[in-house]
């Protein structure tokens, strides 16, 4: 019931976004600027653009690309956005570089992923007494001071990772099923969150996760960490793996050792890209949590709050969707990523 | 029993056996292998498949280190040949089919061979140096294949190419019969030409083997060409191996992975001998080992020291230094007895 709720809510939310992306591309046909922009968040001047700067971790997986595509197609000069974006082909050291080159251009926002949690303290410290502000988006920085930035736009992690756990226990627990984890990049948040949350929702089950290895987000290491473990037990009732990547290298083990996947082992995983969405809609997988990678559309709200002086919230979490089999049946055909 | 241990390969044959004997004692039925819907099923089996790719790979390092130089790029070169035959396949109006899935591996390798063709121009004619002649692909390599596949990771349903890497033929998987074709072919060609002696000899001195009348800019051609074609294979079947092209991570530190190879097989980095057999246990111990993690269930956090210490183990055993002084601390400790009752 709840989960129907915040699909309404988000599927809402989504009409509205498409909407004003319409209502903005059709008024591109404008002759001057000017004109264009009845927008009332634009509070400075009305048609002035505002300069942001953002500093993207890579290109390493297809969220991270719908990631990207969301940014771009949202902080447009349509929209009342000048973006200047920059890939840190997953090193601090080129993000780093790339904010204190916004800071020197004096962009008016800078927003950024950050790669890694801590180190930020310094370059914010610079843009804080440039009188720049910050948002970041997706992941987290680890810092004391948390007036160093603005916002946080991002998916809770270990909410993900319950909201995984809490459909396994219902759906299985009192078989006694045994589950085999198969975790993202060593030491990384999403990583590390989504393991402590699952673990937290099938506490008290009779769930058991007798096995737990890392296969780095990617298909091939899931194909093979998954491999290993279909060598060493006989028992595995369910897969939970951190990405959608891995748990699609998972079912290619399981196809290879004369198994059906998401019947004779079940599969849960993370994210919702396309493909681990086909295999949902296919059956080979039986449940994913939602990471949404749309993040563009709250980034362009909060940047115009924030010019516009009204107080913004320090932590906005996006909302999350959940899909069994038939609802990825219903979603497929309308998902943007 | 002397002369055993005192061959080349004697003490990387005892890390593979030491490796598989720790893996049956977690797993006792681990060197099982059972008939599963017609083709064979098992940990060995899964050993061989997985080792295809690497295989391939080092084969070509192997022969490129003999000369004294080294390739950097090959992962690079397997991540564009996966791009380029995945994003081929999709933008075909008819996947599945055989003609498709071979023109595909036909160009994938075409690239793969001009890459390689590329990487000896720069060594064998500008005369710069291995190491930075293929750091120029290896970094501009992966953005190449990112442009294919516009950043995203290409997936296709084709099961003609999935038969490639995931494939069996008479019971034996398609991926290790191609990478042991490969390896028995080459190995005909350097053993039983005088090609692998033209090409030690390049690695010895290049300088005196022209003079002798050794086509060294010839041959320092062809091996680096070779390791691009091998790698543009192995790019194939790794690509196929999960039917996505993953510009980001298919092939990433594969490299790495190949020159150990080659290093625990006993060819030296200084160029001259090499060992095609060594090379060839050198991949089953590397390969070994990533399985060898997941059954004895060594926790992510201390899987990168965990593998270091089975590298430094092998390394040292093969030196012939510490060799030495293990043998004359034995001789010594022999010895001893005799001294005192004289």
């Amino acid at each position: 019931m709840a989960r129907k709720m915040m699909r309404g809510t988000v599927a809402a939310l989504s009409a509205t976004a498409l909407l004003a992306l319409g209502a903005c591309s059709s008024e591109q046909a404008a002759p001057s600027t000017d004109t264009s922009n009845g927008d009332e968040q634009m509070a400075e001047g009305g048609d002035e653009l505002i300069s942001i700067g953002f500093s993207q971790v890579g290109a390493e997986s297809g969220w991270r690309a719908a990631n990207t595509q969301s940014i771009q197609d949202t902080l447009t000069e349509e929209n009342g956005f000048d973006l200047n974006f920059s890939d840190a082909q997953q090193k601090q050291e080129n993000q780093i570089q790339a904010i204190s080159s916004y800071i020197a251009q004096g962009v008016d926002v800078i927003a950024f992923s950050p790669v890694v949690e801590t180190g930020w303290d310094p370059i914010l410290q610079e843009a804080k007494a440039a009188g720049i502000p910050v948002i970041l988006t997706d992941r987290a920085v680890d810092s004391d001071d948390d007036t160093l930035y603005e916002s946080f736009i991002g998916s809770d992690f270990v909410l993900e990772g319950e909201m995984a756990g809490e459909w396994a226990a219902e759906q299985y627990d009192g078989e006694g099923f045994k589950v085999v984890e198969l975790q993202g990049t060593t030491g990384s948040a999403p990583a590390i969150d989504r393991q402590q949350g699952f673990a937290d929702a099938i506490a008290g089950s009779d769930l058991e996760v007798i096995d737990s290895q890392t296969g780095n987000f990617t298909r091939t290491e899931g194909k093979q960490v998954m491999e290993g473990f279909l060598q060493k037990h006989d028992d595995i009732d369910v897969v939970f793996a951190h990405n959608d990547d891995m748990g699609l290298g998972a079912i290619e083990a399981i196809e290879a050792a004369g198994m059906v996947p998401g019947e004779d082992i079940q599969i849960i995983t993370i994210d919702a890209v396309k493909d681990g969405m086909q295999a949902l809609a296919d059956g080979k997988i039986n449940y994913i949590v939602e990471c949404n990678p749309l993040l563009g559309p709250d980034l362009a709200e909060i940047a115009k709050a924030v010019i516009a002086g009204e107080p913004v919230e320090k932590r906005i979490v996006v909302e999350d969707e959940a899909f069994d089999q038939e609802a990825a049946i219903a979603a497929l055909p309308d998902r943007q990523y | 029993m002397r002369e055993i241990t005192r061959h080349a390969l004697f003490w990387p044959v005892v890390a593979l056996v030491a490796l598989l004997a720790a893996n049956t004692i977690y797993r006792p039925d681990f060197l099982g292998v059972t008939i599963l819907n017609g083709h064979l099923f098992g940990a060995p089996v899964d050993i061989l498949r997985n080792a295809a790719p690497l295989m391939l790979v080092a084969l070509g390092m192997t022969l490129v280190i003999a000369t004294r130089g080294i390739d950097l790029s090959v992962g690079a070169v397997v991540a564009i040949a996966g791009a380029l035959s995945l994003s081929f396949i999709a933008t075909s109006p008819n996947p599945g089919s055989v003609s498709t899935v071979l023109l595909a591996i036909a160009i994938a390798l075409g690239v793969s061979l001009v890459l390689g063709v590329w990487n000896g121009f720069l060594v064998s004619v500008v005369g710069i140096q291995p190491i930075i002649a293929t750091l120029i692909l290896m970094t501009a390599g992966r953005g190449i294949a990112m442009l294919i596949t516009e950043g995203q990771i290409t997936t296709v349903t084709s099961p003609a190419f999935k038969t490639l890497g995931s494939g069996f033929w008479l019971g034996v998987p398609v991926a290790t019969l191609v990478a042991g074709s490969v390896f028995v072919l080459v190995a005909l060609l350097v053993r039983r030409t005088a090609l692998g002696m033209l090409v030690e000899s390049v690695g010895i001195n290049p300088a005196a083997s022209r003079l002798a009348g050794v086509k060294a800019r010839t041959i320092v051609w062809t091996v680096f060409a070779l390791s691009g074609l091998f790698s543009g294979l192995a790019g194939l079947i790794l690509a196929s191996n999960v039917m996505a092209a993953d510009a980001n991570n298919a092939g990433l530190f594969i490299e790495l992975d190949a020159i150990l190879a080659v290093v625990i097989g006993g060819t030296s980095l200084q160029g001259g001998k090499f060992s095609l057999s060594g090379t060839f246990v050198g991949v089953l111990i590397i390969t070994t080992l990533t399985l060898t993690v997941t059954i004895v269930g060594i926790s992510p956090l201390v899987t990168p020291l965990f593998k270091a210490l089975v590298v430094i183990a092998v390394t040292l055993l093969q030196s012939p230094r510490i060799r030495e002084s293990f043998a004359a601390r034995a001789r010594r400790r022999a010895a001893r007895p005799e001294e005192v009752s004289v």
